[in-house]
């Protein structure tokens, strides 16, 4: 094989992506780009595209990480108050403090990591739906930043602490900056996408689409699952440390965050249920829910009605994606066998 | 098949996404509208704008050195018939919560206060429940202290005006002394309400600083938390009234949720469509990420409104920027204790106890730096407790 043909696979595979099952998230994100730089052509100077993506850049990652839970067969409600409580906790810890930014930033990943331990093997080897054992982490852990906090986050994080999310490589010709959490976006992106094409990401997907199948097959379906949960988390604690450094602590901080990226991921044409979807459509999903967030600003659209125009756009790409996939279904079966109504008949 | 899964799980994601996001109330939604200043009837309430703004001109009563005992024009009632000479007096506080840091600030002065009261043998128990922002709970709880029977004397800090009401009146009509606090109720059956002057003073002593020091024609954006809450639309309420009589031009008005990262989004958002002159928020929550958004866009700061948060007043005297700090008076919740001990000694109290507000400028930024140089970003400058014996650890150590 050169590698003349296996790029041109490669690229071709791409495009098939793109174009099948993925193909609304990336025809609405296009649509809600053109509609924002139509109403405000600054939105495409580098500085604000710039600027959009350390806002967006958290999601993304969170949208990584609930992907593979998602693509798995199981949901992760517990990353939004995970965020929350990493990013107070690491507030209450470093107070202010440059020399333990690190040593806090080591320990926000061993807790991050330990978290989505427990998620992953309550809901694989206690056989706890994962919707269960993830709403009663989120309350613990919501809980336990009250109980910890009195109710208000205290202390304060370092400018270390928040390089990662604020600043950037300053200087760029025509850019200004780019920020860090559009590398490590990228970087995490790169990784996950290889991941997914590794034996583990395939024996991910394969677990998702049908467990007693891959079951049969030899999968560990409990170490898989439990992986996607540690991911999962540690890609939480990794957007704490982004949106920490965005925008400091407030008490607010990762409220409903799972929501928002169970939507990201969703748009992004994962079905929910798992065995399909492309990360990086989720990844796309995310850009897609800060894209829209940002169109109602532009478009002066009145606070209150916002998430109920957030909620119509969103059931409405999905229903296409839905019927887009099932008509496509019904071509391919045309073509080779007779469809159940042809025997019938 | 994958019609329907799909299908129902967007159904199902939208139905999540829409019952997160709707703490919102209708009614206002027509507020919007950016350029549309006209007051929204729903929240204002001209006779009380006209009083509260004029209150802030009143000197109360009082020693000025302890403005939690102040009362601005007070109506005296006698409370001779709730004397109870026993002492170790049983106190009974029903909290709506300490959800947010102003809450918790108050919450920990009034525990200090209450901890000298013990230790003089005033009083004996202090019972606590907290509602957590919850209406029912908060009503089983009132009813809990009415059916224990042994509470010398109830104190409230409702957490809606309307559903509480009848919770406060069943409190009132148990006979014992009912002291309603922070936000009111429908109903004057307690013996006080302590409350700092009022929603309408503090969004038009941010208003009014906006007008005063920004040049006819220039571009402000207001910043809120939620709509529906009354204390907060008065806020609003009073600010549109305010701006409405100026040159300035609104660019329009956002709820953030007190959401940091909400916060220096939007405020970058606006300032991608152009000049942002002044800021006013309706609660100093996130004040500092407002202002991080002009650093990261590379602008001049705005004329800012903030409150007196600590994060807030460090930044502004760190950056040099022309501020204000409006005060909802946090001091107000050691007034419910004493008011308290003042009722069980059958001593006069003002039937509406409405405490001193009023603003920290630049002329005292620094005094009230000062005073706080050891506490926590996110405490409140005017909190009233340096006299109590635990400070200053208590309100260091959360």
């Amino acid at each position: 094989m050169t590698s003349g043909s296996g790029i041109s696979a490669r690229l071709r595979t791409i495009t098939e992506r793109v174009l099948s099952g993925s193909a609304t998230v990336f025809v609405l994100l296009g649509l809600i780009v053109v509609v924002i730089s139509v109403l405000n052509p600054r939105f495409l100077d580098p500085t604000s595209l710039m600027l959009f993506i350390k806002k967006a850049a958290p999601l993304v990652l969170l949208a990584i990480g609930q992907y593979f839970v998602i693509v798995s067969g199981e949901f992760d409600l517990s990353v939004g108050s995970l965020v929350g409580a990493q990013v107070v906790i690491a507030a209450l810890l470093i107070n202010g403090v440059e020399s333990a930014t690190v040593p806090v930033i080591l320990g926000m990943f061993v807790g991050g990591a330990l978290i989505g331990l427990v998620n992953g093997l309550i809901t694989t080897l206690l056989k706890v739906p994962s919707i269960i054992t993830t709403l009663g982490m989120m309350l613990v852990l919501y809980g336990a930043i009250r109980w910890l906090t009195g109710g208000a986050p205290t202390g304060a994080l370092s400018e270390n602490f928040r390089v990662l999310g604020r600043q950037g490589i300053d200087d760029v010709p025509f850019i200004g900056q780019i920020p860090w959490a559009l590398l490590i976006m990228v970087a995490l992106g790169i990784g996950a996408g290889y991941l997914m094409r590794s034996a583990w990401g395939r024996t991910l997907i394969a677990v998702g689409d049908n467990e007693r199948a891959a079951t049969f097959a030899g999968a560990r379906v409990w170490w898989v699952k439990t992986t996607a949960f540690v991911l999962s988390s540690v890609l939480a604690t990794a957007a704490g440390i982004l949106l920490g450094g965005y925008a400091g602590v407030t008490a607010q901080v990762g409220q409903g965050l799972e929501f928002t990226a169970i939507t990201a991921v969703v748009l992004g044409g994962v079905v929910l249920g798992g065995g399909r979807g492309w990360v990086v459509a989720a990844m796309a999903g995310a850009l897609t829910v800060e894209a829209l967030f940002r169109l109602f600003t532009q478009l002066n659209l009145p606070s209150t009605i916002r998430p109920t125009a957030q909620g119509l756009i969103i059931i409405a790409a999905v229903a296409y994606a839905a019927v887009d996939r099932a008509r496509r279904q019904r071509t391919s079966t045309a073509i080779g066998t007779p469809r159940h109504s042809d025997v019938a008949s | 098949m994958r019609l329907t899964k799909a299908g129902l799980a967007g159904l199902a994601i939208a139905g999540l996404v829409l019952t997160g996001c709707t703490t919102d109330s209708p009614g206002a939604d027509d507020q919007a509208e950016p350029g549309d200043q006209a007051t929204d009837q729903e929240w204002f309430v001209q006779a009380d704008y006209d009083r509260e703004l004029a209150q802030r001109s009143i000197t109360p009563e009082g020693d000025a050195d302890q403005p939690w005992l102040q009362a601005i024009e007070p109506d005296w009632v006698d409370t001779s018939g709730f004397l109870n000479e026993e002492g170790d007096a049983t106190v009974c506080f029903s909290n709506a919560s300490v959800s947010n840091p102003w809450r918790v600030t108050g919450w920990i002065t009034m525990q200090q206060q209450v901890e000298v009261l013990q230790d003089s043998g005033d009083i004996g128990e202090f019972r606590v429940s907290d509602a957590a922002d919850n209406d029912n709970q908060q009503i089983s709880d009132i009813q809990a202290f009415v059916d224990a029977g042994d509470c010398d004397v109830i104190i409230i800090s409702p957490s809606t005006t309307a559903t509480l009401t009848p919770a406060v009146q069943t409190a009132c009509d148990s006979g014992v002394p009912v002291v309603v606090f922070d936000r009111g109720v429908n109903t004057d059956c307690a013996v006080t309400f302590i409350h700092p002057i009022g929603g309408y003073a503090y969004g038009a002593d941010g208003a009014e600083f906006l007008v005063e020091n920004l040049e006819p024609g220039s571009k402000v954006l207001a910043l809120r938390i939620l709509p529906g809450v009354d204390v907060l639309e008065n806020r609003w309420a009073a600010a549109q009234q305010i701006f409405n009589g100026s040159e300035l031009e609104i660019l329009g008005n956002e709820f953030t949720e007190g959401d940091g990262a909400k916060i220096k989004d939007i405020v970058t958002q606006y300032l991608e469509r152009g000049d942002v002159d002044g800021i006013w928020m309706d609660a100093g929550d996130g004040a500092v990420a407002a202002l991080e958004a002009f650093e990261d866009f590379g602008v001049d700061y705005p004329v800012m409104v903030g409150e007196d948060e600590l994060s807030f007043m460090r930044k502004w005297k760190e950056t040099g920027i022309t501020a204000i700090a409006p005060v909802y008076s946090n001091f107000q919740w050691r007034t419910p204790i004493l008011a308290a001990m003042d009722i069980l000694a059958g001593e006069q109290v003002p039937a509406e106890w409405v405490l001193p507000q009023s603003p920290i400028t630049s002329a005292d930024l620094d005094e009230y730096l000062e005073r706080n140089a050891d506490m926590p970003s996110l405490h409140y400058a005017k909190f009233g407790g340096e006299d109590l014996p635990g400070f200053p650890d208590a309100w260091q150590n959360r």
